[in-house]
């Protein structure tokens, strides 16, 4: 969705301030978010692009001035609401009222570490692999309204396939809810006058990580 | 509460009752997810602990550290970063996906996501704020040398800027150059030169002098 999320090449936020010695978490609840969105996955309650869609859809004023675990906290609400997981009055009153849904698994401190490491998102392609490393490609001038991984600024312009990545499961169809529908992944590379413009810095080269299917031959 | 969004309009004071208000849905969400059988607040406790105390940017650290020291590690972490790291044993396992891009004199890489907030956490903990924040995820496809400036970075002129996008499932990790006047020095010490910022491509590896 064209969405505020997507802030690739905007102008107005200011300087990026950073800040000295910061904490992994500037309040306890910041880490209690975390863990429970962690948690929540491994359970298999949903998945990563689900999260990721359920922020993208918070209003445009909420998303730009909810802190960081704010918007985690408003999509996970949303996430366990919308699919079922707690009902909002649930969520109101603090108490569960009814037993909760079957998931896959749990989420207990014996294996927590097994928990933090990433779960590989390779899967079966479905098909050939069309591209390799040097093709010449032109993204696709989507604007699909629901979850994408194809930013803006990078939709119909014209790159060189920089890599594969071997088959991905497809976000686009995750977040939907249409199955992994594996996808092949490649890191396609953009000059900066491609993207930006005659008067772009000639130095500059930006690439992307993309599926197939926003992929055209060039 | 979802659906409530209009309840949110003062999201921008990070204080008084509106962090109150967080604080309550948060403890209410943990409350209901585990009396619901779906989480174990212990598995929580460790999880923090984890990122607290285990996961940040001294894992990545001492990988760049070895790539400096050790060509056949170096070559290994560039074929497949996720394979190589995996063989130092010092970390319980990295996701797939990972791959590392080397700095040269001739090429300075940054890593970004604009979409949202990808990062290697397994090699360089969570993200900082100003990595999530709208300004750098905004800034960095366009006006790199901009955002470098904001961390007191001037790159010469003709060196290639190279920003990557983490758009999908990838995650990156520079290999940042390692500063002249440390011939002979073990990874361990090589590998406190290697800061957090050098590794996402906002920084430089500290020269000797700035060791502290």
């Amino acid at each position: 969705m064209d969405g505020v999320h997507d802030m690739g090449g905007m102008d107005g936020f200011g300087k990026v301030e950073a800040e000295v010695n910061e904490p992994p978490f500037h309040a306890p609840w910041e880490g209690r978010v975390l863990a429970m969105q962690r948690a929540m996955g491994y359970a298999g309650a949903w998945h990563i692009d689900h999260s990721r869609f359920a922020q993208e859809k918070l209003p445009p004023a909420t998303y730009l001035t909810a802190s960081y675990y704010q918007r985690w906290a408003l999509a996970m609400e949303k996430n366990v609401t919308e699919r079922g997981y707690a009902t909002p009055e649930e969520l109101k009153s603090g108490h569960a009222q009814a037993a909760g849904k079957n998931l896959p698994r749990k989420l207990t401190p014996d294996v927590v570490g097994a928990g933090l490491t990433r779960s590989s998102f390779y899967r079966q392609p479905q098909g050939a692999q069309k591209f390799k490393p040097g093709d010449r490609v032109r993204t696709k001038n989507i604007h699909p309204a629901t979850h994408t991984r194809l930013p803006r600024y990078a939709r119909d312009k014209l790159g060189v396939v920089e890599m594969c990545h071997g088959c991905h499961m497809y976000p686009d169809s995750v977040a939907n809810d249409q199955g992994d529908n594996p996808q092949w992944l490649y890191t396609v590379v953009f000059d900066s006058r491609e993207l930006w413009g005659p008067d772009a810095d000639p130095t500059l080269k930006i690439s992307i990580d993309a599926f197939e299917p926003y992929l055209d031959p060039a | 509460m979802a659906g409530h969004d209009h309840d949110h309009d003062h999201h921008d004071h990070e204080h008084g009752s509106e962090l109150s208000e967080t604080q309550l849905r948060v403890r209410a969400l943990e409350t209901v997810l585990t009396e619901k059988g779906y989480i174990d607040p212990t598995a929580l406790d460790a999880i923090i602990e984890a990122y607290e105390t285990k996961i940040g940017p001294r894992n990545g650290s001492v990988v760049i550290a070895k790539a400096w020291t050790d060509p056949n590690f170096k070559k290994a972490l560039l074929e497949d970063a996720t394979k190589a790291v995996a063989s130092m044993g010092h970390m319980s396992r990295v996701g797939d996906h990972l791959v590392a891009v080397e700095n040269t004199p001739q090429r300075h890489n940054m890593i970004v996501c604009t979409l949202c907030s990808c990062y290697p956490w397994e090699v360089l903990g969570l993200p900082p704020v100003w990595y999530k924040s709208a300004p750098y995820r905004s800034r960095a496809v366009k006006d790199p040398r901009g955002v470098l400036n904001d961390f007191g970075i001037a790159l010469p002129k003709d060196t290639e800027v190279r920003v990557w996008d983490s758009t999908a499932e990838t995650r990156f990790i520079v290999l940042p150059m390692r500063p002249a006047g440390t011939e002979g020095w073990s990874e361990e010490k090589l590998a406190d030169l290697v800061t957090r910022d050098s590794m996402i491509g906002t920084g430089l590896a500290l020269n000797p002098a700035e060791m502290k």
